[in-house]
């Protein structure tokens, strides 16, 4: 095949371990550039500390991983972002007590004119800049529907707005592939659709891959790529929607967790 | 012989540290805070020791064990009061805010407390008469003060009556679940609150063993005394890995032994410095102290 | 009640139990005789003061929510005001109320004209300069800084050291006390600002007592308990304020031909502090809306998702550090030239604890809060007679108060308010 083309995200057996505890055991996979990729498993099962370990919050014990031909295992969080790996948390981290513009503001940091005289001064790039920054974020709140609520404090919104937010404020630092934990939590059956919808758009519109965990069987079915699923730190299974709602291993698996 | 009396000193300053360090390490260990107020605990059972000797003195007790038995106790019940009112009026209302706020008013609290102590009794030193005068002389150079002898045997029932409580009693066990993770304990059901005020009412006793102690070692008190000797025990703290009982103890002599050695061979007046500097390096070398267990904060 | 009432009888019981074997009973030495003299009296107020207080906790909870309410309307009602402004379309910017309180500072010290008043003042811009920076690190980065007076004395040995070894001139110190105060605060934290933030604050704490040790300790540069001396005063263009000039140059009074009077001086220095706190205000205000400013705040609220949009927690921890030590060495650079002689003593744990009083009661973030609370510390430490031995409990209380019932301050800082240009509608975004 001419296709050649490395994975945009690939990890390569992790392992990472608490105390005696193995939370993450030498799990492996890849996601293809505009993939909508899942990772799906009963609780406990690793999920998280897998997204800590791609996005830097938690060195692996063994392993490598590599995102866009950089090796990231073990590097600093700030660092794997700004080769635009970008997430958001299972419980949502806003800044709470700043303002919903201002929460988009911060995440622009990098693009932003840091020059401190320029910015004392007020020199015209650093307007620029900024009025540049607040078009941007405008852009996002307008684009998720949130721009009556520009000037409100981030903690002051409802619980869905908040997870949009989350997803906006990803979205201004311009990222090339965005993990998503558990966005659907919390969120009504109306609210789901439409964070399908974004999913989906933020994919075919913008180019953006997606790194997804989700409880929620109904969104995950439909609009994923691929599905991996993990089982007390395990790759159980990792193959298309269709194939793997029949596998055995992942039916029993679920089966032993819930009901 | 000079190296024989720094091992004394260090191992007396060891154990003062190593008492104080304890309070320190738990209330970090349980609530992940700095008690400022710690160190003023210390001085304030000082400042009750001397307090209860003159009295007993002024009453014609004449027996050294009664005055040390009642020196300790009274000592050991005043802090332990103050301890558990310290978390309750200063700390408690404070749960879960941001945590720059339970360690202003920590600061507040340690501020008030020095403050309150010079306010009652003057701005000055106390002295405090010897009460085991003496030494036991070794050779014609070298003499060890009974006082030198007093101190870790005193420390060592502390500690093995402490260690004793932590280990094989069932609220000693309550604590130490606490620790490790106080909503499991909680779940568990565990109090957890309460356990959060013995852990205070512990450590303030432990302090005010310390006080005592070394108010009859130097042979005096005062208003400031707690700072220093705070900022000191903390080091210790880190430096047996903070949050570790047991690195409390080491942490505590490490930082005895090098301070001892370092005013003798370098200087009294830089030895403050020293223990600062001992902080330094292992906040950049090894964060998680000695016998601590390197964390990985969870996300 | 009947509860309010059980605590109140324990907590009495325990009051009775602290305060009988500290404040009960006074120590006194006569010669080599110690005694202890009781003093029931101050057990008896205490533990009554404990009952109220505990019987009527509801009531006195009631009471400061109350004030509390009253206070968040007031800002409540500025923040309001403010918005509508903005949303008028005109800056934050209001030229016409600034310039009043412009004018009327610069009129106060002619008006009068008493050294006693003026050098209250000067002091006051002394506290705002301080609080000001810290509020940088602690209101807007959310760190605890101990060891703040430190810099302060960096920045006042620096002149200090600059001047009286290599005559350098209070101008040409200025920015570099700045400087040095910000390197200290970079080579200092860089350790530190890895860990945990509770780290910082021990470490800072630490620092500040190393250095008042090393400041009394190396004589041959420090000048030892003594400090330095004969400091020069900064001149104004050249022009000095002393009687007699130094060699060559002519005094302000000559120079305009007055009478001497040693107020010219303290004019002069009223003036500079005066422009010093202005500058800071400003820079400050620029700062904090600056990406650098957004950081901080961010950096406060959470660092986990300020790691996680690409955001050098570090560098920023270090940014907010090395730029609120700056304003503490400009403030030391100044004091030295006000005071001409400096000493460990001025730089004492307690002056960092002060500080931080006013910047907690100010509300964390907030300019006119810190102002308002500096001026009340300020008076209510040099200027207070009455209070002079109890300031220090206030202060104590102050901390623990404000925790507890505001911990945001009496002030609290109102968010920004950042008008929408409403571009993206038309156009779309070139992302
Ligand atoms: N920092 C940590 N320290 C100790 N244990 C941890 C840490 N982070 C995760 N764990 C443990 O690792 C295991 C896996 O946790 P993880 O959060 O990855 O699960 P998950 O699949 O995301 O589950 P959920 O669906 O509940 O979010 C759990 O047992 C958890 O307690
Ligand atoms: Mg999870």
């Amino acid at each position: 095949m001419l296709n050649m083309q490395p994975s945009l995200l690939s990890v390569d057996s992790i392992a990472l371990s608490f105390g005696g505890l193995l939370a993450v055991d030498r799990v492996s996979f890849a996601v293809e550039s505009g993939q909508i990729f899942s990772i799906i498993g009963p609780n406990g099962a690793g999920k998280t500390t897998i997204f800590n370990c791609i996005s830097g919050f938690y060195a692996p014990n063994t392993g490598n991983i590599s995102f866009n031909g950089h090796a990231i295992e073990g590097r600093s969080s700030h660092k794997i972002a700004k080769y635009g790996l970008v997430r958001t948390f299972q419980n949502i981290r806003l800044f709470k007590e700043m303002t919903v513009l201002e929460n988009l503001l911060v995440a622009q940091h990098n693009i932003a004119n840091r020059n401190l005289i320029s910015g004392i001064i007020k020199l015209p790039q650093y307007r620029k800049a900024e009025s540049e920054a607040l078009d941007k974020a405008e852009y996002w709140l307008y684009q998720l529907g949130l721009t009556a609520f520009a000037n409100r404090e981030a903690n002051s919104l409802a619980y869905g707005q908040q997870r949009t937010l989350e997803i906006a404020r990803c979205m201004v630092t311009e990222p090339t592939m965005l993990l998503l934990d558990e966005p659907a939590a919390g969120l009504n059956p109306k609210e789901t659709e439409e964070l399908d919808e974004l999913i989906v758009q933020l994919r075919d519109m913008y180019g953006i891959t997606v790194l997804l965990i989700e409880h929620d069987m109904k969104l995950v079915m439909n609009i994923s790529d691929r599905i991996l699923v993990l089982d007390q730190g395990r790759v159980i299974a990792n193959d298309l929607p269709s194939e793997v709602q029949s596998d055995p291993a992942v039916i029993s698996a679920y089966l032993g967790e819930e009901e | 012989m000079q190296l024989l009396e720094q091992i004394l000193n260090g191992i007396t300053l060891g154990s003062i540290y190593a008492l104080i360090a304890i309070g320190y390490t738990m209330v970090y260990g349980v609530i992940g805070m700095i008690n400022f107020a710690h160190g003023e605990v210390y001085m304030v059972g000082a400042f009750v020791g001397l307090i209860v000797m003159t009295i007993l003195s002024s009453i014609g007790a004449s027996l050294v064990p009664v005055y040390l038995i009642a020196m300790l106790l009274i000592a050991i019940l005043v802090s332990s009061v103050l301890g558990w009112s310290i978390e309750r009026v200063a700390y408690r209302p404070l749960r879960g805010k941001h945590r720059l706020i339970p360690l202003i008013s920590a600061i507040g609290m340690s501020f008030f407390l020095q403050n309150f102590m010079q306010l009652s009794q003057g701005p000055r030193p106390f002295a405090v008469k010897q009460l085991i005068p003496g030494s036991f002389t070794v050779s014609e150079s070298f003499s060890i003060s009974y006082m030198q002898i007093l101190i870790p045997v005193v420390t060592l029932v502390f500690m093995v009556l402490f260690t004793y409580f932590i280990s094989k009693t069932k609220l000693g066990v309550a604590c130490r679940a606490t620790e490790q993770d106080r909503r499991m304990a909680n779940l568990l059901g565990i109090n957890t609150d309460t356990i959060i005020s013995v852990i205070f009412v512990i450590g303030a006793s432990l302090a005010a063993v310390a006080g005592v102690l070394v108010s009859l070692y130097y042979g005096t008190v005062r208003d400031t005394m707690g700072f220093i000797i705070g900022i000191k025990a903390f080091t210790a703290a880190v430096l047996g890995g903070i949050g570790s009982i047991p690195g409390a103890m080491l942490g505590g002599f490490v930082l005895g032994f090098t301070e001892s050695f370092a005013s003798a061979y370098i200087g009294g007046d830089y030895k403050d410095i020293v223990s600062f500097v001992l902080l330094l390096l292992i906040l950049l070398v090894l964060p998680s102290g000695l016998l601590g267990k390197a964390e990985i904060e969870k996300v | 009640m009947k509860q309010n009432f059980q605590n109140a009888i324990i907590a009495t019981v325990l009051s009775f139990v602290l305060l009988s074997l500290t404040i009960g009973g006074l120590i006194q030495v006569e010669g080599i005789e110690t005694t202890v003299v009781a003093r029931p009296w101050y057990v008896v107020i205490g533990c009554t003061i404990v009952f109220i207080i505990q019987l009527f906790r509801d009531q006195l909870v009631f009471v400061f929510k109350g004030f509390g309410n009253v206070l968040k309307t007031l800002v409540r009602a500025e923040q309001i005001a403010e918005h509508a402004i903005q949303l008028k379309g005109s800056d934050r910017f209001n030229p016409l109320f600034y310039l009043t309180v412009l004018i009327c500072l610069s009129v106060y010290p002619f008006i009068v004209s008493d050294k006693l008043w003026i050098g209250m003042f000067i002091d006051i811009y002394i506290y705002i300069l301080l609080a000001l920076g810290l509020n940088i690190v602690v209101g807007y980065a959310g760190l605890l800084n101990l060891g703040y007076i430190a810099f302060y004395a960096v920045g006042a040995y620096t002149y200090g050291i600059l001047n009286h070894f290599y005559d350098f001139s209070f101008w040409l110190a200025l920015p570099l006390s700045g400087m040095t105060a910000a390197l200290a605060g970079i080579i200092l934290g860089f350790p530190v600002l890895r860990l945990r933030g509770d780290y910082l604050a021990i470490v800072t704490l630490g620092f500040g007592q190393v250095l008042v040790i090393l400041l009394r300790n190396l004589g041959s540069i420090t000048g030892g308990p003594d400090g330095i001396g004969s400091i020069d005063r900064p001149t104004m263009f050249g022009i000095e304020f002393s009687r007699r000039a130094k060699e060559g140059g002519v005094p302000f009074h000559e120079f305009f031909g007055l009478e001497y009077n040693s107020i010219i001086k303290d004019f002069f220095f009223y003036f500079l502090a005066l422009a010093l706190v202005i500058f800071t205000i400003y820079v400050i205000s620029r700062l904090v809306k600056m990406p650098i400013g957004r950081s901080w705040e961010a950096l406060r609220e959470d660092e986990t998702a300020c790691k996680s949009l690409g955001i050098n927690s570090t560098s920023v921890k270090l940014s907010a550090f090395a730029i609120s030590s700056f304003f503490a060495g400009l403030a030391g650079c100044f004091f030295a030239a006000k005071q001409r002689h400096i000493s460990p003593e001025s730089f004492e744990f307690i002056e960092s604890v002060i500080v931080l009083a006013i910047v907690v009661m100010g509300g964390m973030g907030s300019t006119i809060g810190i102002i308002l609370a500096a001026i009340f510390v300020a008076v209510l430490k040099d200027y207070s007679q009455d209070l002079q031995e109890y300031r220090m409990l206030i202060f104590s209380l102050i901390l623990i108060v404000m925790m507890i019932w505001r911990p945001r301050g009496l002030f609290p800082a109102t968010r920004p308010f950042i008008k929408l240009q409403n571009r993206q509608k038309s156009q779309e975004c070139g992302c």
